[in-house]
């Protein structure tokens, strides 16, 4: 065994190619290295941050840019944590509503032979082709009309009618096999019943990719906030932050950085620990042509 | 439970018209329609409905304090023939997808093709997918630091070291900077869903067609990927070929998080934007309907392309 080990060792290592990792680590470094800045600066005290010429590690880290950045806009009427709140009860809740109403509509879609279903798919796949974006204007019309404006409503409704979270499920339940739903049926059960004791628990793998991105497209929404609210006090995290720093000069670069990490750190971590799930779920995103 | 049963036979074939055997259809299925209610109303009410209103706007003049009135094709007649910004927009548009389209599909699929063929590759998809979910707006103030037109900008200070600029560049007020930059930075953020898409299919694939390949003659890796790998996952690349030309038409967040809108002479503006600033800042509906809908054919229309092409190879 003690000789086994090392030989095996080696003809793991001759196996990996080394040339490929170095290549991939170049890469890694030129990617990263704006993600760098923005965690480094974010901790840098007053002092560093003006230093000439700028370092690329940190002396003294601090965490006064986060008490700046909290300091700084608590003097305007909106405090921090209403943006921050905002941000992350807008996003949550996108989150479970688009699991829940894509997993529900996208289950018919994939195993029932009910009249208009497959019509149904076509449209929502041929929505997929385009950007909600250019539906902005008469989404802005129809969220007035039905006095939405400047309120929750506005930011989440839109963002549970992304195509792509149907379509997504819809493939995920079509690979499914039926003969469960099937043996299920004969037992007597109501679809209603099978949906949440069968399909629900099937379909949790493909949870993981749904929430990441209904997260990101909620967390990241540019728009929704810009057209749809109107008050200072329902403005979203990355939005309140632009209108906070975009002019600022040097001397708040530091909080800028710091308000950067804060809103880039939350859809880091959920993908750190729904990667696996994605990985494993999300080759079925494919079109099937 | 004997009702039932009886309920759900299918109609025996010849009694009644088609029509009531789709409506009998219906109504033996009516709980698949409960099921999908939920999403299609909101479906219909944010994205359906859009599309049509948009294309009836688009004929009209509206500015929002008075009703929209007919005035027939006179937006686009305006658009193309007299709106010299909006001709500038397009080509910046077309320019902006031409590279960031292609390259950042491609970029998609040899990254998780490299990634792929690793053994430690969580902390890689790790570091690679997380450009895509910082915000265009939040991340801009990095960006801003990193170009900053003076000597403390990172890249000037960087530069002027190495001795291949002898003075600071304006790069984000440049009129000949600021697209290349706008580019740069939207492909750093684009390898997203169709990189997470390629690298979930190349992970998922079927190891005995590989060691079916080695036996029917093929030698080298790229002749595997060739060969094996990329017939098998057609139905993901047509997915990431048809996000990428959706993404690299929807420029706007990080072209006005860099550089304002408007952009100083129009240089990072595109039909996105033009679409923006008469809705938002001019109020002219109407007109940007009109924008809105020369965008949503481009869109659609290319991706349709992509679809047949893939979809007969």
């Amino acid at each position: 065994m003690s000789i086994a080990l090392p030989r095996k060792r080696r003809r793991k290592l001759k196996g990996e190619p080394i040339g490929l990792y170095i290549i991939i680590t170049l890469m890694a470094i030129v990617v990263g290295l704006p993600l760098y800045l923005m965690v480094i600066n974010a901790f840098k005290p007053l002092e560093e941050l003006l230093l000439f010429p700028p370092r690329y590690y940190v002396m003294n880290p601090t965490l006064e840019n986060f008490s700046n950045l909290l300091l700084a806009t608590n003097a305007s009427l909106v405090p921090f944590s209403r943006y921050l709140f905002n941000s992350i009860f807008v996003a949550t809740t996108v989150v479970v509503v688009s699991v829940l109403t894509a997993s529900m509509c996208a289950y018919p879609l994939a195993k029932s032979k009910a009249p208009g279903v497959n019509v149904i798919f076509q449209i929502i796949l041929a929505a997929l082709m385009f950007s909600p974006l250019v539906t902005a204007i008469p989404r802005f019309l129809i969220i007035s009309g039905l006095r939405m404006i400047d309120t929750y409503w506005a930011l989440i409704l839109p963002a549970v009618a992304s195509s792509f979270f149907t379509f997504f499920m819809r493939q995920f339940f079509e690979a499914q096999p039926s003969e469960i739903l099937d043996a299920g049926r004969i037992d007597g059960a109501g679809e209603w019943s099978l949906f949440w004791k069968l399909v629900m628990p099937l379909a949790k793998p493909a949870w993981a990719t749904l929430t990441i991105m209904a997260w990101q497209s909620a967390w990241n929404d540019e728009f929704g906030p810009v057209m749809f609210t109107r008050s200072e006090a329902m403005k979203t995290l990355p939005l309140a932050i632009h209108t906070l720093y975009a002019g600022a000069g040097l001397a708040r670069m530091g909080a800028g950085a710091a308000a950067a990490l804060l809103t880039t750190a939350p859809s880091v971590i959920i993908f750190v620990f729904l990667q696996k799930r994605v990985i494993a779920t999300m080759a079925h995103a494919g079109i099937k042509g | 439970m004997a009702t039932q049963v009886v309920t759900r036979q299918r109609p025996k074939p010849g009694f009644g018209t088609r029509a009531t055997n789709t409506w009998a259809e219906m109504k033996r299925n009516r709980a698949a329609y409960f099921f999908m209610a939920p999403f299609l109303i909101l479906f219909f009410a944010f994205t359906i409905l859009p599309v049509l209103a948009g294309i009836g706007l688009s004929f009209t003049y509206f500015n929002v304090l008075q009703k929209p009135h007919f005035i027939g094709w006179s937006n686009y007649a305006l658009l193309f023939l007299e709106d010299d910004v909006f001709l500038k927009a397009i080509r910046n548009t077309l320019l902006y997808a031409m590279i960031t389209g292609p390259v950042s599909f491609f970029a998609q699929l040899g990254l998780a093709w490299l990634i792929n063929s690793l053994k430690y590759r969580v902390g890689y998809t790790l570091l690679f997918y997380a450009p895509s979910v910082t915000s265009g707006l939040a991340m801009g103030l990095i960006w801003r630091v990193f170009f900053s037109g003076d000597l403390y900008g990172y890249l000037n200070y960087v530069l002027i070291r190495m001795g291949v600029i002898f003075e600071p560049v304006q790069w984000l007020s440049d009129v000949d900077t600021m697209l290349p930059i706008v580019i740069l930075v939207s492909l750093w953020m684009s390898m997203s869903t169709g990189f997470l898409t390629f690298l979930a299919a190349l992970q998922n694939m079927d190891h005995e067609l590989y060691e079916a390949g080695k036996m029917d003659g093929i030698r080298t890796r790229l002749q595997e990927f060739c060969y094996i790998t990329l017939p098998c996952m057609k139905p993901q690349l047509l997915f990431g070929s048809v996000m990428a030309v959706v993404r690299s038409f929807e420029v706007s967040g990080v072209a006005v998080a860099l550089t304002g809108l408007p952009s100083p002479q129009y240089a990072t503006h595109t039909i996105m934007t033009h679409m923006q600033d008469y809705a938002f800042i001019r109020f002219e509906m109407g007109y940007a309907a009109a924008i809105s809908v020369v965008l949503f054919i481009t869109m659609f229309g290319l991706s349709r392309i992509l679809f047949r092409v893939l979809k007969s190879n």
